[in-house]
């Protein structure tokens, strides 16, 4: 009993990193129906810039959140601007593989020498790792700040969206463009501000991971990202709840798996949710039925 | 003038939607663009709100030259469009439907615009917090128009209000544009129930396939052994 808890914490706790990583996934879909694949790799990204503020510049660790939640927020809206926005009308197929040559070329460019290099690098660990016994069962304080960090972002995203103007319009937008466009809502600063946010969420993310899986190299974002679009689909694309709901149950899945199955069968089981949600429930956990409004 | 159309054309790829059609609003007036489906109406409309971009000619608001503007910069300045469909958000409710309408008004505009759009709708007021998907046909109309009186319109554009309303709904709904142009805002009312439409508005033109085929005062319209047989049904 003490090891399914122990193993339930770690995985919540991998459950929570997905689950940032899936919102963006969820949001951007949900606004402009794109599977943005460069999202990945937006997370590797924000674990760089979160390295460099504490192993370069000397920033708490809670500035260092902040550096990498603005650098990849910058760096999503750039990527919609140049990548995206152009091919808006064009059809759907041409944004997917344009967002996977952004993936691969983010991948293979931060790879360069002159840039991050292929090297792992070691994560610094801001501060020392303190273990707390609840009755057999240890929780470290990293796993408290994961924990801790994630909810906060993720209720700070929740009121957002259902409380603010900005949010109330990003829905409307995701509803329906041509009349959000008549209520007077520009909705390219409303596509630009979904990015931003769903980037700078990963970018929180990315941090996150570094901190509890101590190493940082360019492909790292692969993984993560492809199953955090997993858990976004497990959840039902385009809900923000659902991206949540899907990406802890990822995590639980994926760490008992390897706890009590087999850990070179993780990943099977991961992608084998996928194949499952799409035979037998393609909207996904939350997801309404396929009827598209006219 | 505060709206001026001259020689407007619409394609839609190759196929010519609006043949250069002109027309005008005046401050405080109703006018009604009437005519068969496919006749461009509703295409007219969205040339005029910026959701589509016309081929030629140009649009005058308020001194303006607004043709070829983005949509949300039209409604800021206050020429301000109810879609046909109604288009509701509908997983929204209807207090959030109706705060989108007033996007770009303050705080305290909002409450003052929300107020008199309850004057008109009452019913409205006691369906705030409910979905709009779930409200029923003459409600979501009334929701739509509450939703484009937020935006403060000069001009309030309507397309088909009328559609699929029981008879006593729209004459409901056509005393409440009556009674919203009386408070001085203009109207620019879209109908395929030409009878209604003629019988609010002052002005009124025939839109044939694309073109304006016949303009003047409704009460003349409503005379012209034309507009009787093909649209009056007598």
């Amino acid at each position: 009993m003490t090891y399914f808890l122990q193993q339930l914490i770690n995985g919540l706790q991998l459950g929570f990193v997905y689950a940032l990583i899936a919102l963006g996934y969820t949001m951007v879909y949900g606004i402009v129906r794109l599977i943005n694949f460069a999202h990945g790799d937006v997370f590797m990204i924000g674990a760089y810039l979160g390295f460099f503020a504490m192993a370069n510049w000397h920033l708490p660790f809670p500035v260092a959140i902040v550096v990498a939640m603005v650098g990849c927020a910058a760096l999503g809206i750039f990527i919609e601007r140049i990548a995206y926005k152009p091919l808006r009308n064009a059809p759907r197929i041409s944004a997917l593989i344009t967002a996977m040559g952004v993936s691969l070329f983010i991948e293979n460019f931060t790879n360069l020498n002159f840039m991050f290099g292929p090297a792992p690098r070691a994560y610094p660990r801001p501060f020392a790792i303190r273990t707390f016994d609840l009755g057999g069962v240890s929780i470290s304080n990293i796993q408290i700040i994961v924990f801790t960090v994630s909810i906060l972002l993720m209720v700070a995203l929740s009121l957002f969206v259902s409380r603010t103007k900005i949010g109330r319009a990003m829905r409307a937008v995701s509803l329906d463009k041509d009349t959000a466009r008549l209520m007077g809502v520009n909705v390219d600063t409303m596509i630009s501000v979904t990015f931003g946010i769903g980037s700078a969420l990963a970018g929180a993310g990315g941090v996150l991971y570094g901190i509890a899986y101590p190493q940082i190299q360019p492909l790292m974002g692969i993984m993560p990202g492809l199953k955090a679009f997993v858990a976004a689909v497990l959840g039902g694309i385009g809900i923000i709840p659902g991206a949540m709901l899907g990406a802890v149950i990822m995590g639980v899945v994926e760490t008992f798996t390897s706890a009590y199955v087999s850990s070179t069968l993780r990943d099977a089981v991961a992608f084998g949710i996928l194949i499952l949600v799409l035979l037998v429930r393609p909207t996904g956990l939350l997801g309404k039925s396929l009827s598209e409004k006219v | 003038m505060l709206l001026k159309v001259t020689d407007l054309v619409v394609d839609y790829g190759a196929i010519r939607a609006l043949h250069g059609i002109s027309f005008e609003v005046a401050e405080g007036e109703i006018v009604t663009l009437i005519g068969a489906n496919g006749a461009g109406k509703t295409t007219t409309l969205r040339a005029l709100s910026g959701l589509v971009k016309p081929s030629e000619g140009q649009v005058w608001f308020d001194n303006r030259r607004i043709d070829g503007k983005a949509g949300h910069t039209v409604t800021r300045l206050g020429l301000v469009q109810v879609p046909e469909g109604r288009k509701p958000f509908s997983d929204m409710t209807v207090r959030e439907n109706l705060l989108l309408g007033g996007f770009n008004r303050s705080g305290a505009e909002i409450q003052a615009a929300m107020e008199r759009v309850f004057q008109s709708f009452p019913r409205l007021k006691e369906r705030l917090k409910q979905a709009a998907g779930t409200l029923s046909g003459g409600e979501l109309q009334m929701l739509a128009m509450g939703r484009g009186l937020m935006a403060k319109p000069r001009l309030l554009m309507l397309d088909e209000p009328s559609m699929g309303l029981s008879p006593i709904l729209v004459q409901e709904i056509f005393s409440i544009i009556s009674e919203i142009n009386r408070q001085g805002t203009a109207i620019l009312l879209v109908e395929q129930n030409a009878y209604m439409a003629l019988k609010v508005a002052a002005r009124a033109y025939v839109l044939e396939p694309g073109r304006v085929t016949l303009s003047g005062p409704a009460q003349e319209l409503r005379q012209d052994p034309r507009v009787k047989s093909a649209y009056l049904g007598e």
